[in-house]
């Protein structure tokens, strides 16, 4: 099934796509393109464009400027009805008036599907679901997570090459998101659709996606692999979105083939050369940061910090720590839960190699958008 | 109304109150009703039976008259006229209400309730000015050239002047459950591919239908007692039961065939809400939440 499946995929390809309102710039130039059959997560704070994004492609906003391509055909101009994307709303959006069934015989009805046919798509679909027994219900006497599988059904029961979802899950609580998580990218495998899902939990976001594209103030900050994302993110923004990052920030000295930082009177430096603009600064994820007390054995080549540790917290498989350092700025680190345990108080030594920093140009805007 | 809550909203009903502290505030209201209501409607019905003497007397006149019947056939036909024309023009200034912004909103929410606060006699007046042979419509169609048409006196004219009276019954209702009605549900039919004229037929229209209902009935029964519009703009073929009870009662004195044509009137509009009542409670009970 998958084979075939994966032919029915459309790809997206947006170009130069901008969205003003007025003299705000919802989108600014943003170029997209998503492979067909992909899993493609728009990822970023609300007011980033994400979902801004998500409604040009269905059709519920016009472009200011730019291309827009579904399946190799341009959708400019064209109304939200005749694109045939499925659509999946944080609201469900399910008609009250209609039963579960007639609910998702809908746009069946409207594409004058046969009776015979259309039962058995209605029924597929709600198997798919896993929602069957509650066809003859009313939206109203349904969970939110019912509601939104009902709603995941009616997106996909007329086999619309592309399904968008916006923040599908932000109404449910932890434990259903989870496993609708896992059930979405089930569907999505047993389709073969292009998905493209609108969500503001990275979380999520690393769950579900074959690439991410994070958003920022209208503007997609990087494409990427979850993993490209972790390891090797190319802005502030996206290092500190993604996961928890330490930020060190200090006087730079570059000698063309590494970079140091002079913070509070300690030195750091890193084989790296930076190649942005505006002053470097370096991103630390927790687990490549270690604690150490000190004067304890010393290992020349390390960088080192020194701090008193503000936060302990355990968290059964290891232990997180945050580090107040000589700058006033925080490091967060993780450990194992086999190495020794540290006091909130003590004063410790922050230690990392230096070939695991990652130096990405400072921006402040970065830090402000975050909250 | 209840038919577009968000799915969070759902569970936020209060605690049910106990009843009787609730009947307690209903009491005042409730004498009125009783009293000003009940009583008056007593004395007709029995009075419809007991005079000039015990018997069906009145009952059997009313029926063996054909213009009684006429006239009763009259007044449900000019209501219903009544009821569809201020579907036709509610429907849309109610959604219109809804869909300008909260300035001109205010403007049009206006706009229904002046009428109110003037006096209905003014208000058939000013119909009468309107309407009558040289009035200002006829004069209009003349100066463009076309010839004049009859609308004083005439059972149109009776509907005209009626609808304008009670536009603002259907119009409130209307308004009401349209401003609940969620339209991002409309944005999800037309991403399933509805068309703009398919999303309003299938999904808009369907959730209004209880204001549809709510201002129908409300609009149907004050059109069915409607006494001083007809009386002033009718003509002797668009007479209404009302005027016959006020001709029964105040010119004759015959209080028991009076009584007699109030009860029909009450009894027919009380079958007729029955037979409403189900298509009714079965669209109220989709649309709640």
């Amino acid at each position: 099934m998958s084979e075939t499946g994966k032919q029915r995929g459309a790809a997206i390809d947006l170009s130069a796509v901008s969205k003003a309102y007025g003299s705000f710039r919802a989108l600014d130039d943003i170029s997209l393109h998503i492979e067909a059959g992909e899993f493609m997560t728009l990822l970023g704070p609300s007011g980033s464009g994400k979902t801004t994004t998500l409604n040009v492609i269905a059709g519920f906003t016009e472009v200011s400027a730019g291309s827009l391509q579904v399946g190799g055909r341009s959708v400019v101009g064209m109304p939200a009805h005749k694109r045939n994307i499925g659509v999946v709303f944080q609201h469900y959006a399910l008609f009250p008036h209609m039963t579960v069934g007639r609910n998702v015989a809908y746009p069946l009805s409207l594409r004058g599907v046969a009776k015979t046919e259309r039962e058995a798509r209605v029924k597929r679909a709600l198997d798919m679901v896993r929602m069957a027994d509650f066809a003859h219900r009313y939206p109203s006497e349904l969970s939110g997570g019912q509601q939104q599988r009902v709603a995941l059904a009616r997106a996909i029961v007329f086999d619309p090459p592309l399904l968008l979802m916006d923040e599908p899950l932000g109404a449910l609580d932890k434990k259903l998101r989870e496993w609708l998580q896992l059930e979405i990218k089930r569907i999505h495998r047993e389709l073969g659709t292009t998905f493209v899902y609108v969500t503001h939990d990275q979380e999520e976001a690393l769950v579900l996606s074959d690439r991410i594209a994070v958003f920022n103030r209208g503007k997609i900050e990087q494409v990427g692999t979850g993993r490209d994302l972790y390891d090797a993110p190319e802005t502030l923004f996206v290092g500190r979105f993604i996961g928890d990052s330490t930020v060190l920030r200090g006087q730079s000295r570059g000698d063309g083939s590494s970079t140091a930082l002079d913070i509070a009177g300690e030195t750091v430096t890193a084989p790296l050369k930076h190649a942005g603009r505006g002053q470097p600064v370096m991103l630390l994820r927790p687990e490549k940061l270690a604690i150490r007390r000190p004067g304890l054995g010393r290992n020349d080549g390390d960088n080192r910090l020194s701090g008193t540790i503000s936060e302990a917290i355990y968290l059964g498989s290891g232990s997180k720590y945050e580090i107040r350092l000589r700058d006033g700025s925080t490091a967060i680190v993780r450990s194992p839960l086999t190495d020794e345990s540290f006091t909130i108080g003590e004063a410790v030594e922050l230690c990392f190699r230096g070939e695991d920093a990652k130096l990405v140009a400072d921006d402040s805007a970065a830090d402000t958008t975050l909250t | 109304m209840s038919a577009s809550a968000t799915p969070s909203q759902r569970d936020a009903s209060p605690p049910s109150r106990r009843s009787w502290g609730a009947l307690a505030l209903a009491l005042p209201a409730l004498v009125l009703l009783v009293v000003v209501i009940g009583y008056p409607l007593a004395t007709i019905v029995l009075r419809s039976f007991a005079e000039p003497q015990w018997g069906l007397q009145n009952y059997g006149w009313f029926f063996s008259t054909p213009i009684n019947l006429i006239v009763l056939q009259r007044t449900f036909a000019i209501s219903a006229w009544v009821t569809v024309v201020c579907v036709i023009c509610a429907y849309p200034f109610a959604y219109a209400m809804t869909a300008v912004g909260p300035k001109l909103g205010l403007l049009l929410t206006l706009c229904v309730l002046i009428p109110f606060w003037v006096s209905g006699v003014v208000r058939t007046l000013s119909w009468v000015i309107l309407l009558q042979d040289s009035g200002v419509i006829n004069s209009m169609l003349r100066s463009v050239g076309l010839d004049g048409v009859r609308l004083i006196r005439t059972q149109t004219g009776v509907v005209i002047g009626m609808a304008q009276v009670l536009l603002p019954f259907m119009v409130l209702p209307l308004y009401s459950v349209m401003k609940g009605i969620d339209l991002r549900l409309v944005q999800a039919a037309r991403s399933l591919g509805a068309g703009p004229i398919r999303a309003f037929f299938t999904v808009y229209l369907p959730l209004s239908l209880p204001g549809i209902y709510a201002g129908a009935i409300i609009v149907f029964i004050l059109a069915l007692g409607f006494y001083i519009t007809p009386a002033l703009l009718g003509g002797p073929r668009s007479t209404m039961l009302s005027t016959l009870v006020q001709n029964q009662v105040l010119s004759l004195l015959q209080w028991g065939r009076g009584g007699a044509m109030g009860v029909v009137l009450l009894v027919a509009t009380f079958v007729l809400l029955a037979l409403a009542g189900p298509l009714m409670r079965q669209k109220h009970k989709q649309g709640t939440r």
